[in-house]
């Protein structure tokens, strides 16, 4: 956009109002991540450095088990849910009539606004009726059930900028119907099948609320395991996590916009379905 | 692919909305309709007009309003003010960014940030205010909300600013309108989808943060959240926990159909 319009006075106070806001926004992580080093073991006296709390996290063979619970649970919910999404973003997709398809897409949405609350307590209640045990199985389920929604937001856009002719094209020379998915949709949408993917693996790694409700004894997730020793009180340990984390999520990051930077899709359209989600899970 | 009727390969996807979108609501009205004894009952939902749950209802209210009204008065300026900058998809990314950082380890800050002798006791003492509870007050759990809401609310804003079209606003200045008659008159009815969303995006959720009560809060907030939680996982009435959510699930259809029924889930 051209017609930058810019008040020259007001320009420095606007300077001022962004600035602190990423302040806000920023001070709080980078204050854990500056007192994981503290070696006073408090979050408030900075006595001296230390890398204690990194050693105390990596000799933690519990919190590691969970760390890979969290990873394995996060890369297969999101596989599975995003083949589960492809399918359901083509049956929304092929629907004709707009009732049928508007029906759909709002059945394919009430995960996505429900608070993560009632979620975790109906899939609890759901897991308990059909007589899953609670633990890996019911937290895997929940986290495909609950990253299948997004998924197929993801990928629905891509399928709608598709031109129909080409799947005619590819019928008329003689491909099956087979061949038309694998060899002309899939490779279409191929770039919302990445990031449904990777939105689902932010959703599955970032929740909390339904996984403290569908997980039983003995297993746990980063989350929950964060919560209860955060109701304990500060240990450090949590801010020598919570660093690793930060450096995780930002080369997750990179990854993705790397991934992305096909044809400038906007940040914002990517962005804009984490906004429709409220609560990062 | 032409549509010749339903595939098999759709089963998938339909079993999914049968057993993980419809069944749970279901599954949760049934079990309202019980009691702690499994006898088939109303007194759940008579329980739930008792003055108790009444306060709780409201109060509830009361704080997810607060923490919109917080989050969007600090939203839209900042969105508005990111539409003007160079870069703006990168500060946007920036913006994005903290939210990819686990909400508990930004809460378990707030913890450390508001104790006793965080750093901001330590400025209210050097101001010579003397330490103050900040923890476990309304204050801190509206504060920590709002913060974690924040970028939330601006994403849905900062896209409506973006594809507004500023000739409108040009238009508005040429023909004599000062900036504020602009905003109001202009500016704002045209992004108004956006603060929707971006209330949307934030209220329904706020109503249902138990985590951040109990870790900052400690009991002094009970929200709709916190009581389901407690009734689920902590005294395991589940009759009592499912009607509870029953309203939340009223309320949350409610809200949709107010602002404006299906929010924009696919841009075409």
């Amino acid at each position: 956009m051209k017609n930058r319009r810019r008040v020259k006075n007001k320009n420095g106070i606007a300077n001022i109002y962004l600035v602190l806001v990423f302040l806000v926004l920023y001070a709080p992580i980078f204050y854990l991540m500056y007192y994981s080093f503290n070696s006073g073991g408090t979050m408030h006296k900075f006595e001296g450095f230390t890398l204690d709390y990194y050693r105390e996290v990596v000799a933690d063979t519990r919190l590691m088990i969970i760390v890979i619970n969290t990873l394995v649970i996060a890369l297969l919910s999101s596989a599975i849910a995003t083949i589960i999404a492809v399918i359901g973003a083509l049956a929304i997709h092929h629907v004709r009539s707009r009732r049928a398809k508007n029906t759909l897409l709002s059945l394919n949405n009430v995960l996505i606004v429900s608070p993560d609350v009632i979620i975790g307590a109906s899939f609890l209640i759901l897991f308990t009726i059909v007589g899953i045990k609670l633990g890996f199985t019911s937290v895997l389920l929940s986290h495909v059930a609950f990253s299948i929604p997004i998924a197929v937001i993801m990928i629905l856009p891509h399928l709608q900028e598709m031109s129909p002719t080409l799947t005619d094209a590819a019928r008329d020379l003689g491909a099956t119907r087979r061949d038309v998915l694998t060899k002309v949709i899939l490779p279409i949408i191929k770039p919302g099948i990445f990031s449904g993917f990777f939105m689902a693996l932010t959703y599955s790694l970032d929740d909390f609320a339904v996984t403290f409700f569908v997980t039983g004894n003995g297993y746990s997730t980063l989350s929950v395991e964060i919560y209860s020793r955060a109701r304990q009180g500060v240990s450090l340990s949590i801010n020598a996590l919570s660093t690793l984390i930060f450096l995780f999520t930002i080369l997750l990051v990179i990854g993705y916009y790397y991934l992305n930077q096909r044809k400038s899709r906007p940040a914002v359209q990517i962005a804009e379905p984490v906004a429709e989600a409220g609560v990062p899970r | 692919m032409m549509s010749k009727g339903k595939s098999y390969y759709l089963i998938p996807y339909y079993l999914w909305i049968a057993l993980f979108v419809i069944a749970p609501v279901l599954l949760v009205v049934y079990y309202s309709l019980f009691d702690l004894e499994g006898k088939l009952t109303l007194s759940n939902y008579a329980n739930f007009f008792t003055p108790v749950y009444m306060r709780m209802m409201l109060n509830s209210f009361w704080y997810a309003f607060l923490i919109t009204v917080f989050s969007l008065l600090v939203a839209y300026p900042a969105a508005y003010l990111l539409t003007r900058t160079k870069h703006k998809q990168l500060w946007l990314l920036l913006i994005i960014l903290p939210t990819w950082i686990n909400l508990l380890l930004k809460t378990y800050a707030f913890i450390g940030i508001f104790g006793t002798f965080g750093p901001v006791n330590n400025f209210f003492d050097l101001m010579g205010l003397g330490e103050q509870q900040i923890l476990f007050t309304g204050f801190s759990f509206v504060f920590v909300s709002v913060y974690i809401f924040i970028p939330f609310m601006i994403l849905p804003i900062f896209s409506a600013l973006d594809e507004m079209n500023l000739s409108l606003v040009d238009a508005a200045r040429d023909l004599g309108a000062s900036g504020w008659t602009t905003f109001r008159r202009v500016v704002f009815p045209l992004t108004i989808s956006g603060v929707r969303s971006g209330c949307m995006a934030v209220f329904i959720p706020a109503l249902s943060l138990f985590m951040i009560t109990r870790l900052i809060a400690g009991n002094r907030v009970i929200t709709l959240g916190t009581a389901i939680e407690q009734h689920f996982l902590v005294t395991q009435d589940w009759g009592m926990g499912s009607t509870v959510a029953v309203f939340l699930i009223a309320i949350m259809a409610l809200f949709m159909i107010l602002t404006g029924g299906s929010r924009k889930g696919v841009r075409g």
